[in-house]
């Protein structure tokens, strides 16, 4: 078992260190980064502002770029929310909570040094656990039937739209709005056109990038435009502030694991993704720490095991994603839309049909987290000025490269104008406090969350039962349903006890 | 306006959810429901305007949650962008309307040249030197690199 996984393995490298591969996952790491470092641009508007880049690139070269491009952006997030305060991606927010007092003291080198580390080994981690769980899991999913896939998906997405930030009502409303989207155009079972509106260009249904793109860069810039305040000097890093004390490395060594271990945890469960980790993570250290005062002042610990967590979780969050085709977040929805567009689709056979993009995206992430390493060292000074670009460049400049993306998808200006409608909506979901973040969830798993419901019914010949009848499906609704019960009960407990200081969890 | 959308924001989430639930559900009665067994293409967008409903009161219906300190990333509306907002805009649109008509070299340049005077601290000079840099950045690497089916300049009428 170990044996054949170390081969496998041995062979992703052997596929990762390909010349065109590992360009790909350089140049995925570099320009990752360098949109993640831009103050304003999240993770999502750098992947999928990206993302048509990569439609003319053979699959396995374009999804070693595209994770590339995840872990760089996330990675530049980190610099941005620590030295600006401004967390573009949500689980960067704790982040900024001991990050930045850490900068106004002058050690915003150090918790650099310190979230690289920390980065690294939940990230080796998570890598490690991705060998080992994936091809279990897969061996599991084999015996999946319609209607276990589909109490899994309903347990994904209840735990995704849910555990989120913001009202959980809120959250499903959402994700069933991306569900809704998601089944837009012809339907695979009888050849209707739906919510096309009678233009022939919906009948292939909304596009993701356009929808990616309106939510996660129209909407921000119009919500950012005017608002984003110019780096007010004081956060120059050289290259010899970012190596931690030996003090710090001694404070940061236990929430470095600590954040690991909850990081792969929270990855284990469908749909928590890394925000929740981080939050839990955070909450964790506080709660342990002897001198819990010190937190949201400059603890390198507050920094330290947050961001582990990020990483571990975000690398755990590619087995599901990977081996089961069921996302754990709206990052992942996008990577594994991308995959679908290469004309793969991800799930239980994956790892036999396509092993090359299985073992060589593992190892993948090895390099490229060794790359990213390598590259932020000497480019810290870089990724400093960067920050220092004002929005009013930014912002007219994304413009065009969301333009121009959308349109390359499929040479259709329609879909230019349909980002425009999307992010006028967005912006007026953010207006009302929504997350636009489950749309994207919603409407990767709608398809197929119907496609599998109608699979099961038509199987049971209409009978609801087969839900709980079947022993695998019934312990994915009885998660799903501890998981809502849970949630009510620590409502209703922090109702009654009127105390306001709980975890952060829930309305992050 | 604006201020009682931020005042009464839930009523107001719960409204727009509430519609769409709506639109959906009238929309996909019209596509036929089938049976249990034999699930038409109506059945599942119905459920979903359902649920969509069903939150809709739920948000509309919870105002008194509102005023919670977490809330740090609630969109400030007292001080309305118009400006901003009307340049992004109108940025997308002068790209949506040029790009095939005059040549992807004047969409871009009118794009960011019209977005980036959305900015308060935008000079003339400076978008009209980030708008030629952008284009001719464009052009190189979408039409040139990656071989986008826009040509540069449309010469004459098409």
């Amino acid at each position: 078992m170990i044996g054949t996984a170390l081969t496998d393995l041995a062979h992703g490298f052997g596929v990762a260190l390909q010349p065109t591969n590992f360009l790909a996952c350089f140049v995925g790491v570099l320009l990752g980064n360098i949109v993640g470092v831009l103050p304003g641009m999240g993770v999502m508007a750098a992947i999928s502002i990206l993302l048509p880049l990569t439609f003319a690139m053979p699959p396995v070269a374009a999804i070693l770029m595209l994770s590339g491009i995840f872990y760089g952006a996330q990675y530049g997030g980190a610099i941005c929310s620590i030295l600006l305060n401004l967390p573009c991606h949500p689980p960067h927010a704790v982040t900024c909570l001991d990050g930045y007092p850490l900068t106004q003291q002058g050690k915003g080198g150090t918790a650099l040094g310190i979230t690289m580390l920390g980065g690294f080994f939940g990230a080796s981690f998570g890598i490690v656990m991705m060998i080992f769980f994936a091809p279990l899991l897969v061996r599991a999913a084999l015996k999946f039937g319609p209607a276990d896939v589909c109490s899994l998906m309903l347990l994904g997405l209840l735990a995704g739209s849910t555990l989120a930030r913001g009202s959980a009502m809120k959250g499903i409303a959402m994700t069933t709005l991306g569900l809704l989207l998601g089944i837009f155009g012809t339907d695979v079972t009888s050849g209707y056109e739906r919510f096309t509106f009678g233009l022939p260009e919906l009948a292939d249904g909304v596009e993701i990038v356009a929808l990616a793109l309106g939510l996660f860069g129209i909407a921000e810039f119009l919500k950012s435009v005017n608002k984003v305040e110019p780096l007010r000097g004081g956060a120059s890093v050289r290259l010899r502030d970012m190596r931690p004390s030996r003090e710090d490395l001694k404070r940061s060594a236990m929430p470095i694991l600590r954040g690991t271990l909850i990081g792969s945890l929270c990855s284990l469960i469908p749909g928590t993704g890394p925000t929740i980790a981080s939050f839990v993570a955070y909450a964790a250290e506080k709660k342990i720490s002897r001198t819990p005062e010190r937190f949201g002042r400059g603890a390198i610990e507050g920094v330290a095991a947050p961001e582990t967590a990020t990483h571990s979780s975000v690398q755990g969050d590619f087995i599901p994603t990977m081996s089961l085709g069921i996302p754990g977040d709206a990052v992942m929805a996008l990577l594994l839309a991308a995959l679908t567009i290469q004309g793969i689709t991800p799930g239980p056979l994956l790892i036999s049909q396509h092993p090359d993009i299985f073992w060589g995206l593992i190892a993948s992430f090895w390099v490229g987290n060794i790359l990213l390493m390598g590259l932020n060292i000497p480019l810290i000074g870089i990724w400093v000025k960067l920050l220092t670009i004002p929005y009013r460049y930014l912002y007219p400049s994304a413009l065009f490269f969301v333009c121009i993306g959308v349109y390359s998808t499929s040479s259709s200006l329609f879909q230019v104008g349909e980002t425009l409608v999307i992010g006028i909506f967005g912006y007026l979901l953010l207006i009302l406090g929504f997350h636009p973040a489950p749309i994207l969830l919603g409407f990767v798993l709608g398809p197929r969350f119907e496609e599998n419901f109608r699979r099961a019914m038509l199987l049971s010949q209409g009978d609801l039962t087969v839900f709980v009848e079947r022993p695998i499906s019934a312990a994915f609704l009885a998660v799903a349903a501890i998981l809502i019960l849970g949630q009510l009960y620590v409502r209703w407990r922090r109702r009654g006890a009127l105390v306001p200081d709980g975890p952060v969890v829930m309305e992050g | 306006m604006l201020h009682s959308l931020q005042q009464h924001r839930e009523r107001y989430a719960g409204v727009l959810i509430a519609l769409i639930g709506l639109g959906a559900i009238a929309e996909s009665a019209t596509y036929g429901l089938g049976t249990l067994a034999a699930i038409g293409p109506g059945a599942f967008p119905l459920a979903m305007g359902v649920i969509l409903v069903v939150c809709g009161l739920g948000i509309g219906l919870s105002e008194a949650q509102t005023t919670d300190a977490h809330d740090h990333d609630r969109v400030d509306l007292s001080r309305p962008e118009w400006r901003g907002w009307g340049c992004i805009i109108g940025g997308m649109l002068a790209f949506l309307l040029l790009a095939r008509t005059v040549g992807l070299f004047p969409a871009t340049f009118a794009c960011v040249f019209t977005a980036a005077m959305g900015d308060r601290t935008t000079t003339l000079p400076g978008a009209c030197i980030l708008a030629t840099v952008i284009a001719a950045f464009g052009c190189a690497l979408f039409y040139y690199g990656l071989h986008i089916q826009l040509p540069p300049f449309v010469w004459g009428m098409s």
